[in-house]
């Protein structure tokens, strides 16, 4: 069979996805065509006011590069338009005299900004904010002009604002009505919201109505209804936008507001859709992106040929992108005669908080300052949610199957990658995925923090029904059916020696493992045999292999090791004149109370160190990272032990040790816990005469409170409890699980069913001191290895033009 | 429009660690240069199309590395970011002669 022709018109975000979704839903029944009138690849419009707000450059917003449309044998038209459809013949037209024959035509032409037709709008120095032109033309006329004016007090002209503070002009913000985004804010919100603003350095006029741009050439000044007049050197035009229906218009396709369209995407003609801000569904025209997506969705499956339930509209909510300020607003935004309300109004702390309710129904809500909630009302609104389901059930009470059943397809279910229930769903369909580890391997999803991991087996759950089995054998990565059990048992039976070799013996998939097995079969090796293992310097992560902590940008960080988080004049002069010789960005001080110097480049690690001459801190490593300690019994009024003591004796014992994942330690020294040992994997504290040893706290991500495991009455037993908590830890953990997941996994009593065992609990700590008896201070190691030092930290550097 | 390649001396073999990266800066040029476990040697830009992370740090498996960032899987041969995620890098052709390693780089 050939294949179709599909042409698109409008090279940007929403008809540029819908390809997206025919790719993935077909990928062979289209030869497709793309005419774009920018003469740019599909970028992101959204993340413009980024762009002018200097936070990102212009390449960082492009969504589909141009090898993109390579790969996918797309051939796209850049700077060209579409001038004409025959829709009789299906031909288009372009500018350049170019046909192009369709069998299925796209339209998504977007929208055009509206621009006022004031006398004078055609001067110099007058623009719109929509397109990369734009913010071009902005940025250039900050490098010589001073004065601003935005004419237009709704999202994109305060994003346009904030943009051009940031380019040092002076903004003024011209507004017809007497509050800000007046369309997405009540009068209170809106107010809150210029007072922000204003301290931002953004001046209001507010209730104006502009008559006329004065000037000769280039624009002077902006003159108002009431007479008043102000000068400007350019003026943005930020009053909203339309639809762009001409095209479809003069070709005689049936346009309202926007090319009408049905649920899914047709327009009246036959084999012509539309999608995106030009289009007209039910009544509506769209102008966000979450809805545009959706559209394209279903039109992709009419185009494919693949049944859905069409496109049924959506609620809308809208958040503000302007720095430091957090707005919200979604459904109705005022009350009429019907409407009850929840208002929170926080003054004092500027947080404003207001849910309307209809008939007991949540129909809508404004957030200020604090929009944490934003999300769950929208999901709220879209399930037609009682608003004692919103006041009753604090946030995460929601249980998991209810909460997932009630989200709209669109919710972002992983947070990290963006990705939704919807998608999800889909793919647990289309490609059959059974495990958390399938989804995560073909959406992303919780593949960044793993954070929604349980929201993921719930949807799977909900999916699948019955035939998910919830308890699955977890592998160690999709390299292996094998789960973390059996390697070691193979490992331990079989006498494998490193991982390599067990990758070969065990039938390893993939020849040489990936960035999950690797490092978790080094550290399974190591732990099995820690007197005879050497450790894989290339089955390390970064962090650990060049023991520092990479940054964003390439450079890394370094933390010295400061016992108990106590230091002294020596150590901080030290640290003081490394930080000036060697420029280091920032000095922070860390939660763990050390002192963490950022911004360091690679080369220059290993003399930092040699001039510090301080040990390691090992803030990058899988193992003990800090013992936190209060003041205690020598100065504090109510200490009762000495904290600072048994915390730099804990530091000291245990620093350089390996474990699954991070530990963190600290020891307090009365129950006001100032060290805060509920949130630490190990927390003691001391009370008159005895310590309570806590374990499996976590403050990060999978917050949750530790557990006491023993009292025990001297500082020996909290040490040697601590030993052989730590060791059957290290033994029967999985790589990277840390251990608040681990005594929840396997349970409290059963750590202590072991620990109980005198002779289990005297081997667990021989065991750990014979751990201990390999540790070395990284950093001492590395200066003294000039290998090392050539191959972990010197970079070759070749002037350009030599050879 | 034709463009100029030139062959740079990069480093001797024994001098590359085994199975990482090695950055190499060129001029305005940041490359990651890799001896993989085959022994062969690869070249490729040294910045991850995702957020720009430094590929010469990433964990090397088989011809493919890491990116030490967001862990995304880019083939040190052609460029290509594997999936789920989407894009590629630039590559560079490398030579390995009498155990000394060059790159082609464009421009002289």
């Amino acid at each position: 069979m050939s294949k179709q022709r599909l042409v698109l018109i409008g090279n940007g975000m929403a008809g540029v996805r819908a390809i997206e979704e025919v790719l993935q839903s077909t990928p062979d029944q289209f030869d497709i065509t793309v005419f774009g009138s920018e003469p740019y690849p599909n970028y992101n419009r959204i993340e413009l006011s980024k762009v002018l707000q200097g936070d990102t450059e212009i390449h960082d917003i492009t969504l589909n590069s141009w090898q993109w449309y390579e790969d996918n044998n797309i051939k796209l038209y850049p700077g060209e338009t579409v001038l004409e459809i025959d829709k009789e013949k299906q031909i288009v037209r372009t500018d350049k005299g170019r046909e192009s024959a369709y069998d299925k035509l796209i339209i998504a032409t977007g929208s055009l900004p509206f621009m006022l037709p004031l006398p004078g709008a055609d001067k110099e120095g007058v623009t719109a904010f929509r397109d990369i032109k734009d913010c071009e033309k902005m940025i250039e006329c900050s490098n010589h002009y001073k004065k601003a004016v935005v004419i237009g007090g709704g999202l994109l002209g305060l994003e346009a604002a904030r943009g051009l503070l940031n380019l040092g002009m002076e903004v003024d913000v011209v507004h017809l009505a007497d509050y800000l985004m007046e369309r997405q804010l009540d009068k209170t919100a809106g107010k809150m919201l210029q007072k922000e603003l204003e301290k931002q350095g953004m001046n209001f006029l507010l209730e104006k109505q502009s008559e006329e741009i004065i000037g000769t050439d280039r624009v002077e000044g902006l003159k108002f209804k009431d007479g008043q007049q102000i000068e400007a050197d350019l003026i943005v035009m930020a009053v909203g936008i339309r639809p762009n229906i001409s095209l479809a218009k003069e070709s005689g396709i049936p346009v309202n507001r926007g090319i009408i369209v049905n649920d899914y995407l047709e327009t009246e003609v036959p084999n012509i859709f539309a999608v995106g801000e030009c289009a007209e569904h039910r009544e509506m025209v769209y102008g966000l992106v979450a809805p545009l997506y959706q559209q394209g969705k279903e039109m992709a499956k009419r185009i494919c040929g693949i049944e859905g339930d069409g496109y049924q509209g959506s609620v809308l909510s809208t958040q503000l992108k302007v720095s430091g300020v957090d707005v919200f607003s979604t459904g109705k935004i005022n009350e009429d005669e019907h409407t009850k309300s929840l208002k929170l109004f926080d003054e004092w702390n500027g947080t404003y908080k207001k849910v309307l309710v209809d008939e007991g129904k949540v129909t809508g809500a404004v957030l200020f300052g604090d929009t944490s909630d934003g999300n769950r009302l929208l999901s709220l609104i879209n399930k037609g949610a009682s608003i004692e389901e919103y006041t009753e059930s604090g946030r995460s009470e929601e249980a998991g199957a209810d909460l997932i059943s009630s989200m709209p397809d669109e919710e972002i279910i992983c947070g990290c990658n963006g990705v939704t229930k919807g998608t999800i769903i889909e793919a647990i369909h289309n490609q059959g995925l059974a495990t958390v580890e399938q989804v995560k391997g073909c959406t992303s999803a919780s593949r960044s923090c793993g954070g929604c991991k349980s929201l993921v087996s719930d949807l799977l759950e909900h999916t699948l029904g019955d035939d998910y089995d919830q308890n699955q054998k977890e592998s160690i990565c999709t390299c292996t059916t094998l789960s973390r059990d059996e390697v070691i048992e193979e490992i331990k039976m079989k006498g494998l020696t490193h991982t390599r070799e067990v990758m070969n013996v065990l039938g390893w998939k993939s020849e040489e493992g990936c960035s999950k097995c690797k490092p978790a079969l080094n550290y399974y090796l190591g732990m099995l045999k820690p007197t005879e293992y050497e450790d894989e310097k290339e089955s390390r992560f970064v962090n650990e292999r060049l023991h520092a902590n990479i940054q964003n940008d390439g450079t890394y960080s370094v933390v010295p090791r400061m016992y108990g988080g106590v230091t002294n004049a020596e150590d901080l002069r030290k640290i003081a004149d490394v930080a000036d010789k060697y420029e280091v960005k920032m000095i922070k001080v860390t939660g763990g109370q050390r002192l963490d110097l950022l911004g360091v480049k690679k080369q220059d690690l290993p003399n930092i160190w040699s001039e510090l001459d301080m040990p390691s801190g090992s803030a990058y490593a899988k193992g003990l990272r800090t013992v936190k300690t209060c003041v205690g019994a020598d100065f504090c009024r109510f200490g009762t032990q000495d904290s600072i003591g048994l915390g730099i004796k804990m530091e000291k014992k245990f620093e350089g040790l390996n474990t699954p994942h991070k530990v963190k330690m600290s020891v307090s020294a009365c129950p006001r816990n100032c060290a805060e040992g509920s949130v630490k994997d190990v927390g003691i504290v001391g009370l008159d005469g005895e310590f309570e040893i806590y374990v499996g706290g976590n403050g990060g991500t999978h917050m949750r409170k530790a557990e006491l495991l023993y009292k025990v009455k001297t500082e020996e037993e909290v040490i040697a409890v601590t030993a052989a908590f730590l060791q059957y830890y290290r033994e029967s953990a999985n790589y990277l699980e840390r251990t608040s997941a681990w005594v929840e996994r396997v349970g409290l009593d059963h750590i202590r069913s072991v620990l109980d065992e005198k002779q289990t609990f005297m081997e667990l700590n021989h065991r750990m001191d014979e751990a201990l008896s390999v540790v070395q201070d990284p950093w001492k190691e590395a200066i003294e290895d000039n290998r090392l030092l050539r191959e972990l930290y010197q970079n070759v550097k070749i002037p350009a033009g030599s050879n | 429009m034709e463009k100029l390649l030139s062959k740079v001396f990069v480093s001797k073999l024994e001098d590359l660690p085994e199975k990482l990266g090695k950055t190499v800066i060129i001029g305005e040029l940041e490359l990651a240069v890799f001896k993989l476990e085959d022994g062969k040697v690869r070249a490729i830009e040294n910045r991850c199309p995702h957020k720009g992370g430094v590929l010469a740090e990433g964990m090397v498996s088989g011809e493919h590395v890491f990116c030490p960032m967001h862990d995304w899987k880019i083939s040190t041969r052609s460029g290509k970011v594997q999936e789920p995620d989407t894009g590629c890098v630039q590559t560079y052709e490398t030579e390995v002669k009498k155990n000394e390693v060059y790159v082609i780089v464009p421009g002289k």
